[in-house]
């Protein structure tokens, strides 16, 4: 970058050239503000989380509350006789206003999908950076376990196990994130192994650094981008597998408002009141969307030459 | 390339065996499987006989070991419910799933790559964007909601398509929709980030100065070479899709290998559960093995090296 | 059929970025005969490459062509669709690239990448196209070419797949190659050897040869006529004596100060080198692309756009205010002539 004029020979005057550029974190900042699905993905997820914390406020009813009197009663916004606002999504076949259910099923998602992010997570990234950072013999375990994990088929085993173990939110957790840690330890290994190489983490080494030290100064900071995005994708994961599991009957208990299960428990009424599935499902879609664009949205700000 | 193979094959069989430890030893998650079995009102006695009967007090590695040994002879032991072998039940069952694996497979893929190829021909044009909106859509929908609003709309509302059972392949046209759509995000997009990256390589650029024809570029010399990811993806993800189709299979009342596991976890049939498990992990570890050797197949500097 | 094979006449390539228009090519007019070698010679950047891309109409999407003439032959290939072009390309003219070890696709034979192209052009039989690949990989001197034809390019080296590449362009008889640096990417001792085989191959099948290097010492071994690029315009153009022995331009002066030639370079003097960086061709420019750096520059330089006139000898012009006799005094003065 040319600072100051430039002169030719004869004494002619060229003009300034002076680059003025933005710093690393503004351009970052920049970048965040203007990519249109990391800022929509982020602002509903953002919603649904301060809507998740807010559920015994602002519910208008309890989720459980059964008033069969007021069963199935359809949203506002359908052309019928026994719609009111007090009941603005409706009620389902025992009578529980949809509002609430759906409000408080946030809660549900959100727990079990942030929980098992986190199990799975730290059993992954502990796994996939041990492999990529060592090598040898520990990349060949770990690389064995992760290709016998990617031999079993996760519903299944899943619902196998939370039938025969009980199935209460704890263990639905568990089960999900002892299953759901692969994509984790893949793609830690793999940035490990990249950033493994670089000049710094060999001279850190070279300076007798602790291993410890190396991984946690060194190497965490340059796949702290990869983890978070990997993070956002196993989080949508187990929350739609929760709602599988739900929906299946071997999730979440009744009556709890999951909303997988309230899309069960609505199939049967689908043919004359098909809100009872459109807006849980529509609820889902939403989160996991939302879910989805902030993780993307996070890789094209952090790392654009990962974009697919 | 042989030698590769070799070494894939071993890493499955071990992969194989290590899974068939897990699964059998899922039996003893509930407990004592004698117990469960006998059922609340057993007497000691009766648990005791079922537990001879079953096998249930030789020590563990030896009842692994039978367990093993009879599964690789064929006998994946009785069904509990059924009275029938269970080999004999999955093996009825699964030309089913089969059919609806494949079907689906051919319709994820149908989408997906010419999507894929035409997204990146023509990159941040319209069909460039709907081909990644239809991805991002597509993975945020959830495969047994999607199949119900199907049902509704298809089934129900506009009475196209029967909505259950397995008897002609109208059967099969909404179930494998709603299962081969989950392949369809990752794919398109491998494809086209695939293609893009090969349409501006340099030996693409060699064939457009030969004056070869636009179609010809694009499919035997694009198309050919970014297609070999996708070969492996596909094949893995056919593998994520059968174990997927329990849900479309009971949402359809499919009479499939899905349905049938579903069926003997709700009746808490061991030896079924454990033998589907058993089979189809050693499906995907077979599919997993083909997609490796497929994809080294079709790369020459691999093949011939 | 008239001996010129390829006639440009103010050809220009503008390409749309970030920061406006590029004008990568402006108003460049040159020609290549029979049996003629042009090298055209410049630092990167210059436009070089992308004066060939025009040539073969094969420029990303993004840019613009223009020209007055572009005549292949006598055939206007200005008006020519891309039907057309695509008939013409790999058929009378040829292009070989500079990357040998990308440009060739490795999920096919060398066999089959030679014989497509033949195929597509003339209606010849498979035995036929065989027989002519073998013809040729023996010609570029490539030996066992029978067995060469069933392997795949990551089996070959980089030499062996510019060899390679040079016979694919001659499998159907082009009237004209153009080579962009077909040898940068090699080692320094295959370079020659691939120079050698380009000028005898061009000989034995009398063909217009278009030579585009940014290697001086390359550009003395084989050309016949020099255009010597500079900022998307061509400064210097003449045979390759006179472009060498009185070097009129300033930049042409300057290169060859920078660059030793065996026999002419004087040894005890320090090699010279031309300040100041190349101008950015992004929106208007009018005046003398060179003038910020040259150290004859004047006033009137950067006024306007500088035509190119005439030296001495015939065939022989320049693009510069000062004439020609100036020049030649600059050029003793700096012993590069």
């Amino acid at each position: 970058m040319t600072d100051g004029s430039i002169k030719s020979r004869t004494g002619v005057h060229i003009e300034d050239r002076i680059i003025d550029e933005p710093s690393p974190g503004e351009r970052a900042r920049k970048r965040m503000f203007s990519h249109v699905g990391f800022m929509i993905g982020g602002f509903v997820l953002l919603v649904i989380i301060a809507l998740a914390f807010l559920a015994p406020l602002i519910s208008p009813h309890d989720p459980l509350d059964q008033q069969l009197a007021r069963k199935l009663i359809p949203p506002i916004w359908h052309d019928h006789l026994k719609v009111t606002w007090a009941h603005p999504l409706g009620t389902d076949q025992f009578g529980r206003d949809y509002l609430s259910r759906l409000i408080h099923g946030s809660q549900i998602s959100l727990l079990i999908g942030f929980s098992a992010m986190l199990i799975s997570g730290v059993i992954g990234t502990a796994l996939g950076v041990a492999a990529g950072y060592f090598g040898g013999r520990v990349d060949m375990v770990v690389n064995f376990l992760i290709t016998t994990r990617l031999s079993m088929p996760v519903i299944l085993v899943a619902l196998a196990v939370v039938s025969l173990v009980g199935n209460s939110l704890t263990i639905v957790i568990w089960v999900l994130g002892l299953l759901i840690w692969d994509r984790f330890a893949v793609v830690m290994r793999s940035t490990t192994q990249q950033v493994r190489n670089l000049d710094y983490v060999v001279a850190a080494q070279a300076i007798g650094c602790s291993v410890p030290r190396i991984i946690f100064t060194e190497i965490m900071p340059n796949i702290v981008n990869n983890l978070i995005v990997v993070a956002t994708i196993e989080m949508a994961h187990a929350i739609i597998l929760e709602a599988a599991l739900s929906f299946l009957g071997l999730g979440v208990q009744p009556p709890a408002p999951s909303w997988g299960l309230m899309i069960a428990e609505g199939k049967n009424h689908m043919l004359f009141d098909p809100w009872l599935i459109g807006i849980p499902g529509t609820a889902l879609f939403i989160l996991i969307l939302a879910i989805n664009l902030l993780g993307d949205g996070i890789r094209d700000v952090t790392a654009p030459e990962n974009r697919n | 390339m042989l030698i590769y193979a070799v070494k894939r094959l071993s890493v499955a069989i071990l992969v194989a065996l290590t899974v068939s430890l897990l699964t059998f030893s899922m039996i003893y998650l509930s407990g004592d499987p004698a117990m469960a079995l006998a059922g609340e009102a057993a007497t000691q006695a009766d648990i005791e006989n079922i537990r001879r009967v079953y096998g249930y007090d030789q020590p563990i590695y030896v009842q692994y070991f039978d367990w093993l040994g009879n599964a690789l002879k064929g006998n994946l032991g009785q069904s509990h419910y059924l009275n029938s072998p269970v080999s004999e039940v999955i093996f009825t069952r699964l030309p089913v799933t089969m059919i609806l694996g494949a079907s689906a497979l051919s319709f994820g893929l149908l989408l997906a790559i010419p999507l894929g190829v035409l997204a990146a021909m023509r990159p941040n044009t319209l069909i460039d964007r709907f081909a990644l909106g239809l991805a991002v859509i597509g993975q945020a929908l959830p495969s047994f909601w999607f199949a119900l609003i199907m049902i509704f709309f298809f089934g129900v509302a506009l009475r196209w398509l029967p909505i259950t059972g397995s008897d002609s392949w109208l059967n099969f046209v909404m179930p494998s929709i709603a299962l081969g759509y989950y392949i369809t995000p990752a794919v398109m997009r491998l494809t086209r980030a695939g293609m893009i990256e090969v349409l501006s390589s340099d030996y693409i650029r060699t064939a457009r100065a030969k004056g070869l024809r636009p179609s010809i570029v694009l499919f035997k010399h694009a198309l050919r070479n970014a297609i070999i990811p996708v070969v492996s993806l596909a094949a893995v993800q056919f593998g994520f899709m059968l174990g997927g189709s329990i849900v479309i299979e009971t949402i359809f009342a499919i009479n499939g290998l899905g349905q049938l596991a579903w069926e003997s976890i709700l009746r808490a049939d061991l030896p079924m559960m454990q033998a589907i498990v058993l089979v189809l992990s050693c499906f995907y570890i077979i599919l997993t093995l083909v997609a490796d050797i497929l994809n080294a197949f079709l790369d020459p500097r691999i093949r011939v090296s | 059929m008239s001996d010129r094979i390829l006639e440009v006449e103010n050809l220009t390539v503008d390409i749309p970025v970030g920061g406006g228009m590029l004008h990568a090519v402006q108003g460049i007019s040159f020609h290549v005969d029979r049996g003629e070698t042009l090298c055209i010679v410049g630092e990167s950047g210059c436009g070089k490459s992308l004066t060939s891309l025009a040539v073969m109409d094969l420029l990303p999407s993004k840019a613009f062509r223009g020209a007055n003439v572009l005549n292949l032959a006598d055939e206007d290939m200005l008006s020519a669709d891309e039907r057309r072009m695509s008939d013409i390309r790999g058929n009378t003219m040829g292009m070989i690239f500079q990357e040998p070890m990308t440009s060739l696709n490795p999920a096919y034979t060398i066999g089959n990448q030679m014989e497509e192209g033949i195929k597509r052009h003339k209606n010849v039989s498979t035995a036929e196209a065989r027989e002519r690949a073998i013809y040729l990989l023996e010609k570029v001197g490539i030996t066992g070419a029978a067995s060469r034809l069933s392997q795949y390019p990551h089996q070959l080296s980089g030499g062996l797949r510019q060899r390679v590449m040079i016979a694919m362009t001659l499998m159907c008889g082009p009237n004209l190659i153009i080579a962009d640096e077909p040898t940068t990417a090699l080692d320094v001792t295959i370079q020659a050897q691939i120079l050698l085989l380009l000028a005898e191959l061009q000989r034995e099948f009398d063909m217009g040869l278009i030579l585009i290097t940014h290697d001086l010492g390359v550009v003395a071994r084989i050309a016949d006529r020099v255009a010597v690029m500079y900022a998307g315009q061509i400064v210097e153009q003449g045979t390759a004596e006179q472009v060498f022995n009185r070097p009129t331009h300033p930049y042409t002066q300057g290169l060859l100060e920078c660059i030793p030639i065996p026999g002419k370079t004087d040894r005890s003097k320090p090699l010279g080198s031309i300040p100041g960086i190349v101008p950015s061709l992004i929106g208007k420019f009018s005046a003398c692309h060179f003038a910020e750096r040259c150290p004859y520059a004047m006033d009137e330089c950067v006024a306007e756009n500088i035509d190119m006139q005439g030296a001495a000898e015939a065939g022989h012009e320049y693009r510069c205010l000062l004439d020609n006799e100036t020049c030649d005094a600059n050029a003793r003065k700096k012993g590069v002539a």
